[in-house]
């Protein structure tokens, strides 16, 4: 069971107290989109062994939503930030660097 | 004879005496026994019957590894099945009885099954019942189910109570043994807050049967001077009979407190689970012993070399008079000498090693103990009960050089570190050479959230077995754990523990080295499974080479012990066969529990009326003390119908039909979703949310919405209304009001959160009515207060106001077809408002009508209902909504997966109504319609009924269906299969039973 900690409210707590929400940063693709990237947009997922960012909600708490990097593998969390980015923050970036040197951003 | 003795047993108090039942046969033991112990001691070996073969079993352990001797424990309300009587704790008026056999333990009928156990091999399940189809259900299955099998299920509810009980710490350390107490005493001292955990009721692990050295003194003395400083430390908490069952993510712990099985006539809660978060776990779980591979090792008498040490020294009991050692290592030798000492007869000690020359073998044969190294056992003879040792050469074919008369033999193939809570969360292993185990490899340990590793092994737990350095290994653990979590832990020197010294442990997997496939047939790796060495030769064979498949074809390690005595001898002949290494071939994986714990313990106190809280409606107590039949609805209860005397609940239902159709009717419909969706942005983000075009609703206005996901189905339904310009009062489904609420602030929060909006779930805030029939009117007019004329308020039309005096929000809506107001008003006015509409409507007939009626009425106006002919692969077109499908909008939420090919094909599913060719006869609900038939030549299923009632107002039965291409079906006859020969015949009709152009609604 996870710790993970709310950026919105700056809350710590167990997992369930939060709702897991799947990958994060996703495009969406709507009318007009491809067949291609509206499948891809529905259904494809990363599902790496290692880094890995995610949605969650502060379901029993705050309400918010936001972002948690993750290693997948040792479940070691480089940190949580706003829902509100389509990108990775660069604060986050660094933190993921400094325990993972090899890592790259996804493009 | 196994019988009590005279000497030892530190654990019993031989000044009582306390009686108990086993099989219904009265016997009496101490305070202190086991059930085991008490048994041995009473003359009873044989406790049960085998899982496959029903072979005749005593306990081979003394603790919590046991495999064989499980018992149903306690009567009617309180019996449990499956309980080890080895940790079963004696207490006055113990009900025991033996599991798997009839008719008794001692005659077992299925017995039979050993005999047969050459037909009976690895993998005999999936070979044999195969085929024909039909043997296996009326043959093998009721066979298999009669035979196999452990105990038997309670037949009553359980009486006890269970509790969780949550705990936050900075260390803890699970196991109680020396490295525990050492491991706790450093954190503690350091100033950590520490939970110690022991399985036991008992402190001390094996220094309670094996005293060591500690610090030049007896070990008694230093456990008791460790207790007492544990106890007085204020950061320290220590629970007895309490596992460590499982270790999570992130340093989250469960343990498993048993606090009155041990009690007679015990009060308040019987199990606790422990819900624990720790920063780091240090596991003293010790080590536990294995069994041999030799034929014959099962037989009742046959135990663990240590086990049968404990029960002669703690309980002061013994299986035999008469006890063969066979062993590959020294530690075997302490049980020889225990035995000696106590008085009973060791007539030899057969070492597979070519050489005993340490110092407790030379204790030993300076005892008089004959020693044979070099030497096992070909065969143990006895049926329920040992009788006779077979010696062989270990490194030949199993030639009987002699035959030792005996009535126990103590076995020990080395010791493996208990791993499973390092294991748990991904901690791995290493394979010891030298002690031909696997132990924790410290480099790998499993991370939490910092990355850094959260468990830390210590004791026996890390593979140090010797005193000494066990000693060494939990002081430093201890030290690291409370170092890593924010403490200064003690440089000083650890205490010293010293015990005779060992030679090294030889790997024995077989006994002897090349024993005969008889030999082998006969000779037991899964104890409680009937797993053999023959059946792990026989899946490798066939090529089961991954160790998980081989576990699952044989068996192995699935019993209710998970393998802990039978992993490592499993594994080691797996590799034989394969011939590879035991470290290539590896191990299953470590689940938690540890050990089972209670169904009771993991439900806690969630059972009955407080397993899950149901939400009831403000005007719930009316309903209560006016004959509702309930109806759970999501959270909710809602009344089904209100019966009155001499009724059946279908008359109700059709009364409340007929009254609301004729005069009038009331529904609370407190329970639906509402949902406050206000801002600059709401007009534009409704646009979003909903298939229908939203913005252009007028204040004022009500209209009917569907939402989509993403996917392109429906999912919840209701009327919008617009309150104001910037604001909307969204209902939705029953069910439904926390999901939509999530669902608009999810897309809120994380795609459109630029749009400036805000939403709040008001759905308790408001009590909701909906009075409706011909009378409708009438009735809201004699409350006085408002206008609700259909010139001032008109079909699909929004007023605020009052009504008779109550603050009243008025929906000129109908789900009923018959002219209706639904009226919102503050959730605390909710029963005066319904109070007062039953009064002023008595003279017009007013009359509650519950969910059913509600349903039966909304079919016959063909409404759809969520959930009914919804089901996640349905469509608005689907459901001929495609008139509340915006073509205008440039996006909504599905608006792209509606336009995917599949979505718009001529032969979906669709919606229709259906009418049975006999008026009288109702669909059943769910029943599929049949044309042709499939590629399989079965009758071919071409949709189902989704809602089905007898209608009062039509006089006939109504359905609707999901049918494909029904849209273009109207007319045809459809078949309905309900039973082995009965089929009903129903017309594809408009799903619009009543009243088709909507005239009774907008009076
Ligand atoms: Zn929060």
């Amino acid at each position: 069971m996870l710790r993970l900690t709310c950026p919105v409210c700056g809350a710590t707590g167990e997992e369930t107290e939060f709702h897991a929400g799947g990958e994060a940063h996703l495009k969406r693709f709507g009318p007009g989109s491809t067949d291609e990237d509206f499948r891809d947009y529905l259904f494809q997922r990363q599902n790496p062994r290692g880094v890995h960012f995610e949605r969650w909600r502060h379901q029993y708490g705050c309400g918010k939503w936001f972002h948690v990097a993750r290693c997948t593998q040792t479940l070691e969390v480089f940190g949580s930030y706003t829902a509100q980015t389509s990108t990775v923050p660069d604060h986050i970036q660094s933190a993921i660097k400094a325990r993972r040197p090899d890592w790259e951003p996804a493009q | 004879m196994s019988t009590r003795i005279q000497s030892g047993g530190r654990l019993i108090d031989r000044s009582r005496k306390i009686g108990f039942t086993f099989n219904g046969q009265r016997l009496t033991g101490h305070p202190g026994d086991t059930l085991a112990s008490a048994l041995l001691g009473s003359g009873q070996v044989l406790m049960g019957r085998s899982f496959k073969y029903h072979r005749p079993r005593g306990p081979v352990g003394a603790g919590s590894e046991e495999p064989n001797a499980l018992m149903g424990l306690g009567q009617g309300a309180h019996f449990e099945p499956n309980q080890r009587a080895t940790v079963a704790e004696l207490h006055d008026g113990l009900a025991a009885t033996s599991q798997n056999h009839w008719p008794s333990l001692d005659m077992d009928v299925g017995a039979l099954n050993a005999a047969m156990s050459r037909f009976f091999p690895a993998g005999f399940y999936y070979k044999t019942f195969m085929a024909p189809r039909s043997a296996w259900k009326h043959v093998f299955e009721p066979v298999i189910r009669k035979a196999a099998g452990l105990g038997k299920a309670p037949t009553q509810p359980d009486a006890d109570r269970y509790e969780y009980f949550y705990a936050y710490v900075d260390v803890l350390v699970v196991g109680g043994g020396m490295a525990g107490l050492q491991a706790a005493l450093e954190a503690g001292r350091a100033g950590a807050r520490v939970l110690l955990l022991e399985q036991t009721a008992h402190l001390g692990g094996r220094l309670l049967s094996d005293e060591v050295e500690i610090d030049g003194q007896p070990s008694d003395i230093w456990l008791a001077a460790a207790v007492a400083e544990l106890q007085g430390m204020d950061n320290v908490t220590i629970r007895t009979r309490m596992m460590g069952a499982g270790v999570y993510d992130h340093g989250y712990v469960t343990g498993y407190e048993r606090l009155t099985d041990h009690l007679e006539n015990a009060t308040g809660p019987r199990h606790r689970l422990w819900r624990i978060r720790t920063d780091r776990i240090v596991t003293a779980t010790g080590a536990i012993e294995r069994p041999l591979s030799f034929a014959g090792n099962d037989v009742p008498g046959v135990m663990l070399a240590a086990a049968l040490r404990d029960y002669v020294t703690l309980y002061g009991v013994t299986p035999g008079d008469r006890t063969v050692v066979v062993t590959n290592n020294d530690d075997a030798y302490r049980t020889a000498i225990a035995l000696k000492l106590a008085g009973l007869e060791v007539p030899v000690i057969l070492d597979a090693r070519d050489a005993a020359i340490g110092p407790l073998p030379r204790q030993a044969r300076d005892l008089g103990i004959r020693v044979e190294v070099g030497k096992g056992v070909a065969s143990v003879k006895g049926g329920k009960k040992v009788e006779a040792v077979e010696i062989c050469s270990q490194a030949g074919e199993g030639t009987v050089l002699e035959t030792i008369p005996c009535d126990a033999v103590a076995m020990s193939g080395g010791w493996s570190p208990v791993v499973h809570l390092w294991s748990h969360c991904g901690g791995k292993l290493v394979w010891d050479v030298d002690q031909a185990h696997f132990r924790p490899d410290a480099s790998r340990p499993p991370t939490d959230h910092n990355g850094a590793g959260y468990v830390i092994t210590a004791g026996s737990a890390s593979g140090a077995l010797l005193s000494g350095d066990a000693m060494q290994d939990a002081a430093a653990a201890g030290r690291r754990a409370a170092a890593e979590v924010g403490f200064i832990p003690s440089e000083g020197d650890a205490p010293t523990a010293m015990a005779e010294p060992e030679e090294p442990v030889q790997p024995v997997w077989m006994m002897p080295a090349g024993a005969s496939y008889k030999l082998r047939s006969k000779a037991f790796l899964d104890f409680q499974n009937d797993v053999k060495v023959s059946d792990v030769q026989l899946a490798a064979q066939e090529g089961f080479e991954s160790v998980e498949h081989a576990k699952r074809y044989t068996t192995l390690g699935m019993a209710t012990d998970q393998g802990k005595l039978s992993n490592i001898n499993g594994l080691a002949v797996l590799a034989d066969s394969l011939g590879t290494t035991i470290p290539q071939v590896g191990t299953t994986t470590f689940r938690p529990p540890y050990t089972p714990i209670s169904m009771g313990a993991i439900a806690g106190e969630a059972r009955g009326a407080i397993f899950k809280p149901t939400r009831k409606s403000p005007i719930d107590g009316w309903h209560d003390e006016n004959d509702a039949v309930w109806e759970p609805v999501a959270d909710w209860r809602r009344p089904y119908t209100y019966r009155r005397a001499g009724e059946t609940t279908e008359q109700a239902v059709h009364r409340e039909i007929r009254n609301t159709r004729t005069n009038v009717g009331l529904l609370d419909a407190s329970t639906l979703g509402k949902i406050l969706v206000k801002g600059p942005d709401a007009a534009k983000f409704l646009d979003l949310i909903y298939t229908n075009m939203m913005s252009s609703l007028k204040p004022g206005r009500c209209r009917y919405g569907l939402m989509c996901t993403e996917n392109g189905f429906l999912f919840d339904d209701g009327v919008v209304v617009r309150l104001s310009e910037d604001s909307f009062l969204c209902h939705t489904t029953s069910g439904g009001s926390d999901g939509v609420h999530a669902w608009m602030e999810e897309w809120l929060q994380t795609e459109w959160w630029d749009l400036e909006v805000f939403t709040s779930n008001v759905t308790e805030q408001f009590a909701q009515v909906a009075v409706v029939g011909p009378k409708a009117r009438q009735l809201l007019e004699s409350l006085g207060g408002m206008d609700v004329s259909k010139e001032a308020l008109s079909f699909m039309g929004y007023a605020e106001g009052e009504l008779g005096g109550i603050p009243a929000r008025v929906f000129r809506i109908s789900f009923s077809g018959e002219l209706s107001y639904e009226i919102g008003v503050p959730a605390s006015y909710g029963r005066a408002f319904w109070d007062m509409l039953l009064e002023k409507g008595a003279a017009l007939g007013v009359m509650p009508y519950g969910t059913e009626a509600l349903h039966v009425m909304r079919a016959e106006k063909g409404f759809i209902m969520i959930g009914d002919e919804t089901d996640g692969t349905v469509t608005p077109h689907d459901l001929a909504l495609g008139w509340a499908v915006s073509k205008k909008k440039e996006d909504f939420i599905g608006k792209r997966a509606l336009q995917r090919p599949d979505m718009i094909r001529a032969d979906r599913k669709q919606l229709v109504g259906l009418a049975t060719e006999d008026p009288a006869t109702v669909l059943p609900d769910g029943a599929h319609a049949v044309a042709g038939v499939n590629e399989y030549g079965d009758p071919k299923t071409i949709g189902h009924v989704t809602s089905t009632y007898f209608s009062p107002t039509m006089e006939r039965s109504i359905a609707m269906a999901l049918i494909d291409g029904g849209a273009g079906r109207m007319g045809e006859v459809l078949e309905f299969p309900v039973g082995k020969d009965s089929v009903i015949r129903a017309t594809v009709v408009d799903p619009v039973f009543y009243d088709k152009a909507g005239e009774r609604q907008d009076v």
